[in-house]
Order: structure tokens, then C-alpha cells, then sequence
């Protein structure tokens, strides 16, 4: 039993990380019904970003919370950027053109994405620097929580509070919200429809971004493709909870991550990264609009 | 001349120059050429058979290199596994190749039909998705599955493909590409990919167009796996990635999704591109091709959306410069 629940408390932590992806995916489709396949690869920037600033800061020799909380912060902000980038340069003026194109565009950024930072930042495995000091374990009950894994509980619990604020609380979330539903009718009462687009991207980029410095420092190797196979199962989660859905992805990150957990656990470790897919393709044949989705009807 | 004596004509000139090209252009090559043409005339197959999904349906299928790495291993184990034991003759094992790729290809062709079923019920990108979770799944399954080599590959495979099967194979498949626009089930393909509603409410049995489709265009990927197979003699699963289906994506759109020639044309550019741009990369010591394929297709999207030849054959365009010169 313990054992048990010690997979749970190891697949949650992998879940909330998802969760941080989902999230990104989750915002973007609700808003402009696409899938911005790009996505995994902003989280693998910010992971390497966070590498080249930890090195930066000569965090590796002197581990300490706050150039931590530097490095997340300096990773969030720069692949913010990029998102925003990335948004303005690319799918911007394909706004009004057929959905394919759209999808085209973003494979096309994501590969752009995939071969230029094996180009810029090599196709070795690199590192990751130690930012905190995580070699610490705590127990309950039997069960041991790894530093790191508070690590991570911490960080994600604080930005899906801080996001639920923004998307809830504020005047931005509130336009964000209108925007999802009618970009027209948004238009037409006064909201600047495109910057709100933009802020959506910035946040789950930013999302994202931290979400690869946590990847970071729990399994320390990075690579230019890492981004591909974490984005697409943080997708998957966003799918299972109802994409367009904020706390759907969260939940659905968290179940995907416990139960990879498991089958690694109990069964065929091999074939972890084929039950995700398998996992979606049930759930869309079965249930298109995931765990908490809303079903829309088709217009004419 | 009739449009069907035209036909006539247009394709036994094709079938000609394949001959002439196989019989005689061909052995004069020297080995590197041969490969880059054998390349080519694989891609020509990958890339129309993906346009009956991607152009002429309309749906969107990022797996395609799955059902190639399911035709190509099917292939493989009975030519590996099957053949010995039958002890035939030369002909004997011509025949027996043949009726292996066709194997290949109809499993790959049950693997469509899996695939093709959710996209009645799913659109663009979550179709994308699925089929690209299809190509994952397999690659996954055969890479755990140690009779076929599992992650070290599958040896031992005979160079049962040369030049004259190729360019066959290449020349039914371009036929069938081409010949399907003008049956009933290519009409209903197209009126598919310019609104679904509207071609249901005209009598078009959607359903049965979609996962006619996939099963199509997934046999002759299966049939050209088999090829591909049997011409290097080696086969590893990590070949048929997710970047194997991409770069066959690329080719269809440069070359106007919803045009066969355009994508035949696009497939022999694009093979001999990066060969050509080879000394290019040596002196900068960067594999720069991926990020300019990347980019070329990002502009085009942004600049040129419909591809060099849109949705037209190139005879369109031959027809519209003859017109405008008289």
C-alpha cells in the first residue's frame, strides 16, 4: 500500500508538470481554436534557457532558492517573448485563412524550433545545473517526498493559483474569457482582440517555460527534441480534461501523469509513451469533448 | 483527339520514358545518382498517395510514415520468413515479391481503415493528432516486438528492389492518383474537402469516402514501404518517426496540396535539393536542412498558401500559357 501511494505522490509530481503544459495548450485553443503544436518546443527553450542562466549565475557550485527564483522568473519572461513572437510573426497573419494552413504553420514552427536549437544549442544531451539544493527527502507514513518533488508541487501550485487569479480576478481574464467565446462580439465591445490573443500566448509560454526548468532539475538531461514527446502527452491530458477547459487540463495532467506512473510501475514500462496515445484515441472516440468539455454544435 | 485517346497518349508516352528510363538511362548512372533516383521515385509514391488524404479529402494525416513502416515490415517478414520454405524459381520469387508488396500494402490498408474510422468524428488537428499517435504507437510496438529485430532493426532483408519495380510501381500509383480526380469516389472526395455538410446533404456518403481515403492512400504507403524495404535490406523502426511523415508533408504542400503532379514534381525537387545542397553543408559543418525545410514551409504558408501548382494539374497551366499565346 504504501508503496502504492508513494507511485501516486511520484506520478502527481510528473502530472503537475504536464498540468503547466496543458495549460498553454488548454488557453490557446479556447481562444483561437488551434492547436499550437509549437508549444512543446517553447518548453524546451525555457528549459534551456533556464541552463545557460543557472550556469550563468554559477548556480551549480552555490545552490541557493533565490538565484532559483531568478532563473524561473528570467526563462518565464524571455519564452514569453518568444511566444509572443511566435504568435505575431507566424499565426497572426493567417488569422482569417483555412485551419489546415494554420496547422501547417505551426508544425512548421515547431520543426523550425526542433532543428534550430540542435543547431544553436547542439544535438548532445546537455546537464542541468543544480539550482536548488534538493537532496533532501521528507517521509510520511513511509512514503518519501523527494525536495525536489515539494520543488514542484510548490512552483506549479503557485502559478495555477497565480493563472486562476489573472483568468478569474482581473479585467485581462475577464476579456480573455470574452474573447473565447465570440471574437466579434469581443470586438465590437472594445476589447483590443489581438493583444489579449497576444497576453494568452505569453502566459502559456511562460507556463511552459517554467514547467522546462522544473523538467530540468528533476530528470537533469536536456535535448533539443525533448520537447516533442512532453508536449504532445501534455496535449493529450489537455484533450482528456476538455481542451479549452483551465482546470479540465490541470485535472487531466494529473490523472495522465499517476496512471504513466503506474503502468510503468505494474506493467509494460515500454509502452509508456504509446499509452498516452492509446488513452486519446479512446477518449476522442468515446468522448470527443473529454472529461469536463463542453459540446458544441456544429454551425452551418 | 478524344479526351480518352489523350489519356491513351499521355500515358503510354509515360510508360515509354519509364521504360526508356529504366532500361537505359539507368545502368548508365553511376551509384549515387541511382540511389537519389530510387529515393525520388519512393517519395513520388509517398507523396501522392498522402495527397489523396491531405489534398484531395481534405483531412489531415501527420502518419503517413507508420503505414509505411507497416507495409514495409509486412513485406519484409514474408519475404524473410516465408519465402525460404517455399524453395521457387527466379520467376517463382518475382511473383511471390509482388504478391508480398500487395500483402504489405493490404495490411497497411487495415491499419487506414483503424485510422480512417475516428476521423469521421474528428477535424483537422485532432485528426492530425490521432494519426500522428497512430504512427507513434506503432513505431513503439515495433520496436518491442524481438522477432522483427525489435530496437536493433530488421536485417537480413533481400535487394529484391531494382529500378524496373519502382518505376512501375511508381507509374500505377501516379495513374491511380491521377485517374481517381474523375471517378465518383474522387468527386466525392473533393466535394468532401470543400464542405463536408454540404456534400452529405447532396447524397455524398462522407463516411465511407473519408475511410476510403485513408485505406487508399495507406495501401500504396504500405506497397512503397515494402519497396523501401527490400531496397535497403534493412529496417529500423526509428526510421519511420515522426519526421519521416513531416518531410513527406512538406513535399505535398510545396507542391499544392490537391495536385498530383505538383507533388510529384515537389518530391523529385525536394530529394535532390538537399543532395545538391550537400557541399553547402560541409563548409558550414551544420545540418541546416531540416530548418530550411522548416522555414520554406512557414513562408509558403505565410506568402504562397495554395503551393507551387495549387490545386491544378500541370496541364492546367500548359493549357493556360498555350492559350495566352495564341
Amino acid at each position: 500500500m504504501t508503496e502504492f501511494i508513494q507511485h501516486i505522490v511520484n506520478g502527481l509530481s510528473f502530472g503537475a508538470i504536464y498540468a503547466l503544459i496543458a495549460l498553454g495548450y488548454t488557453m490557446v485553443y479556447g481562444i483561437l481554436q488551434f492547436i499550437n503544436f509549437a508549444h512543446g518546443d517553447i518548453f524546451m527553450i525555457g528549459a534551456y534557457i533556464g541552463y545557460y542562466a543557472g550556469n550563468a549565475l554559477g548556480l551549480n557550485d552555490h545552490p541557493s532558492i533565490w538565484g532559483f527564483f531568478v532563473v524561473l522568473l528570467l526563462s518565464m519572461v524571455t519564452s514569453g517573448v518568444i511566444g509572443f513572437l511566435v504568435e505575431f510573426l507566424a499565426y497572426r497573419p493567417l488569422r482569417k485563412a483555412p485551419r489546415i494552413n494554420v496547422l501547417i504553420t505551426a508544425v512548421g514552427v515547431s520543426l523550425f524550433f526542433e532543428f534550430g536549437a540542435q543547431m544553436l544549442f547542439g544535438a548532445n544531451p546537455k546537464a542541468f545545473p543544480h539550482l536548488v539544493d534538493v537532496s533532501k527527502s521528507f517521509y510520511i507514513g513511509g512514503v518519501q517526498i523527494d525536495s525536489m518533488e515539494l520543488v514542484v508541487f510548490t512552483v506549479t501550485i503557485l502559478l495555477m493559483l497565480a493563472l486562476e487569479f489573472v483568468l478569474y480576478r482581473t479585467k485581462v481574464g475577464k476579456a480573455m474569457r470574452a474573447v473565447s467565446h465570440d471574437h466579434n462580439v469581443a470586438l465590437l465591445l472594445g476589447i483590443p482582440v489581438n493583444m489579449i490573443i497576444s497576453i494568452t500566448f505569453v502566459l502559456g509560454s511562460a507556463m511552459a517555460a517554467a514547467a522546462g526548468i522544473l523538467v530540468g532539475m528533476s530528470y537533469p538531461k536536456l535535448e533539443p527534441l525533448m520537447g516533442v514527446m512532453f508536449g504532445l502527452k501534455a496535449f493529450v491530458a489537455a484533450v482528456f480534461g476538455g481542451i479549452g477547459n483551465v482546470r479540465g487540463a490541470v485535472v487531466g495532467a494529473l490523472i495522465m501523469g499517476v496512471s504513466e506512473q503506474l503502468i510503468v510501475s505494474y506493467g509494460v514500462p515500454t509502452f509508456r509513451d504509446a499509452f498516452a496515445f492509446a488513452l486519446l484515441i479512446v477518449v476522442l472516440i468515446f468522448r470527443p469533448k473529454g472529461l469536463f468539455g463542453k459540446t458544441l454544435a456544429e454551425k452551418v | 483527339m478524344s479526351v480518352t485517346q489523350k489519356s491513351y497518349f499521355t500515358w503510354s508516352i509515360a510508360i515509354f520514358l519509364g521504360v526508356l528510363f529504366s532500361e537505359v538511362l539507368y545502368p548508365g548512372l553511376n551509384g549515387y545518382y541511382q540511389g537519389i533516383l530510387m529515393v525520388a521515385g519512393v517519395n513520388i509514391m509517398l507523396a501522392t498517395s498522402l495527397t489523396l488524404i491531405n489534398g484531395f479529402t481534405g483531412q489531415f494525416s501527420l502518419g503517413h510514415a507508420g503505414f509505411m513502416a507497416v507495409g514495409g515490415y509486412t513485406c519484409a517478414s514474408l519475404t524473410i520468413y516465408l519465402l525460404p520454405k517455399l524453395g521457387l524459381s527466379p520467376l517463382g520469387i518475382g511473383f511471390f515479391y509482388a504478391a508480398a508488396l500487395i500483402a504489405g500494402g493490404i495490411v497497411s490498408g487495415i491499419c487506414g481503415y483503424l485510422v480512417g474510422l475516428p476521423s469521421l468524428r474528428l477535424k483537422g488537428d485532432y485528426l492530425a493528432i490521432v494519426t500522428l499517435g497512430f504512427g507513434e504507437i506503432i513505431r513503439v510496438i515495433f520496436l518491442n516486438v524481438d522477432a522483427i529485430g525489435g530496437a536493433r532493426g530488421l536485417t537480413g532483408i533481400q535487394n529484391f528492389t531494382n529500378q524496373r519495380w519502382i518505376v512501375a510501381c511508381t507509374l500505377i500509383c501516379c495513374f491511380i492518383m491521377f485517374r481517381i480526380l474523375g471517378t465518383n469516389q474522387g468527386r466525392g472526395m473533393q466535394a468532401v474537402r470543400e464542405d463536408e455538410v454540404a456534400a452529405e446533404a447532396m447524397g455524398v456518403n462522407t463516411t465511407s469516402t473519408k475511410v476510403g481515403a485513408f485505406v487508399m492512400s495507406s495501401f500504396f504507403a504500405g506497397v512503397t514501404g515494402g519497396l523501401y524495404a527490400h531496397y535497403y535490406g534493412y529496417l529500423n523502426p526509428s526510421t519511420f518517426g515522426f519526421m519521416k511523415s513531416f518531410e513527406v508533408i512538406v513535399i505535398i504542400v510545396l507542391g499544392g496540396l490537391g495536385s498530383v503532379s505538383g507533388s510529384i514534381l515537389a518530391a523529385i525537387a525536394l530529394t535532390i535539393l538537399p543532395e545538391a545542397l550537400r557541399p553547402l553543408q560541409e563548409i558550414t559543418k551544420v545540418d541546416f536542412r531540416m530548418i530550411l525545410y522548416s522555414l520554406v514551409l512557414i513562408l509558403f504558408m505565410l506568402l504562397k498558401p495554395n503551393g507551387l501548382l495549387g490545386r491544378h494539374e500541370i496541364s492546367y497551366y500548359w493549357k493556360k500559357f498555350r492559350r495566352s499565346k495564341t
